[in-house]
């Protein structure tokens, strides 16, 4: 009996989960464009303190990668993230990295998982939650992972400066021939505006529920 | 994967389809001598050479880079194509599919082919995408595109693609018709007879 209620039960998890999974669907709302000002935002990080870019206000500028945790191109680029944020933190430019997927659609990429995700790749930077999707909605991010890059100018706000891949091989990262973040953040910290400001990627659509 | 197309396409129910596909295999081998006989396949598909050809479990699902893919994608001819561009791992895609297989088996008489186009990753094709045709019995052609550097080719598929899947291609006559997210059956009933009314 026991059996048959526990059985019961994963039948009925399954079915809902595979219900929401069906209601996923694909984003095509148009967001910033490159030379747009940014509103800042205020995320929970996965310390469970709120993190906005106004609060790194000493930064040049920052590297904010729509990413998460399910999505396989997200899983491959992940040490490539880590790596970014090693190489230019230190010289102005920090990664925030935001999960912009509906935990409901997707439940490996709820608040809790990416607890266990950013421990377990020991993520130096950032994980935020976009919970309501509004900031995922603002920039119009459109697949995991796609990058922001954004610049400090002080007064006159924040810029995106580049939107796109984070290099063109998604599948061997020793295999890369043009890393397009590091090549628009090098630009960048060498005052000059980089040469690719926009590049297309596969990627995972973010899941974001029917209206 | 040509000997495959032709010989589900010659089979006239679902069935049998099924069935083509499991021996298909085993016949190939003994008729393998057809394809020195029959060269009008290559003219008639407009055949391009694949990178290499990924066999298991019965399946040889031929991969492509975009360079060898593209004039598959730009065949101009009285049959409609239509590529969906999809991988294991998209949920969307993957709600979607059943749709592009029953109008798949629903046009076997009909001018139409669908061919799904699967850009899951070379490591994956094993462990991944074979186990899911395999466990779905997917009949409908299959192949692989797999070409890291999307951001050269996705505007080369269509400008206005952004790189999300599913997305779906349909050629006609040479002229194309491009949908970015899913597709009912309805709606891939109502693209490909508006475009061959035209």
């Amino acid at each position: 009996m026991k059996k048959a209620i526990f059985l019961f039960a994963s039948l009925l998890v399954a079915n809902a989960t595979l219900h929401a999974q069906m209601k996923a669907e694909l984003v095509t709302t148009a967001g910033y464009n490159v030379g747009d000002k940014v509103e800042d935002f205020n995320l929970k990080n996965v310390d469970g303190r709120m993190v906005s870019m106004g609060m790194f206000a000493d930064m040049k500028g920052y590297i904010l990668v729509f990413t998460c945790n399910h999505c396989p191109y997200s899983v491959a680029y992940e040490d490539r993230i880590n790596d970014l944020n090693r190489k230019y933190n230190s010289k102005g430019y920090m990664v925030i990295a935001i999960n912009p997927n509906d935990p409901t659609l997707v439940p490996e990429d709820n608040y809790d998982a990416m607890k266990v995700r950013a421990k377990e790749k020991n993520f130096s930077f950032p994980y935020l939650y976009d919970e309501g999707q509004t900031v995922m909605k603002k920039f119009g991010a459109q697949r995991t992972p796609h990058v922001f890059v954004v610049s400090n100018n002080g007064d006159k706000g924040n810029r995106i400066e580049y939107i796109g891949a984070i290099d063109d091989n998604y599948e061997d990262a020793t295999a890369v021939k043009h890393r397009y973040v590091e090549d628009a953040v090098d630009a960048l910290l060498a005052g000059k505006k980089p040469e690719t400001t926009f590049t297309k990627a596969i990627g995972c659509g973010v899941k974001v529920k029917k209206a | 994967m040509l000997v495959n197309v032709i010989s589900i396409r010659s089979a006239s129910s679902f069935n049998q389809l099924q069935s083509a596909v499991q021996t298909n295999f085993k016949t190939m081998k003994r008729l393998w001598f057809l394809l020195f006989l029959t060269p009008w396949w290559i003219n008639k598909t407009n055949a391009q050479t694949p990178t290499s050809v990924m066999e298991a479990e019965g399946y040889k699902i031929p991969v492509y880079d975009f360079k060898n893919i593209d004039p598959i994608l730009n065949r101009a001819n009285d049959t409609v194509y239509v590529y969906n561009f999809w991988a294991t791992w998209c949920i969307p895609c993957v709600e979607e599919l059943p749709n592009f297989l029953k109008f798949d088996s629903a046009m076997h008489n009909q001018p139409v082919r669908v061919l799904l186009v699967s850009i899951d990753m070379k490591s994956q094709l094993r462990t991944k995408l074979v186990p899911f045709l395999k466990s779905r019995n997917i009949t409908t052609p299959v192949v692989v595109l797999s070409d890291p550097d999307a951001n050269a080719w996705i505007d080369k598929v269509d400008k206005t693609w952004s790189g999300s899947i599913p997305a779906t291609l349909f050629v006609y006559k040479g002229q194309k018709h491009f949908h970015e997210g899913q597709l009912t059956y309805d709606e891939l009933y109502q693209t490909v007879e508006s475009l061959r009314k035209q």
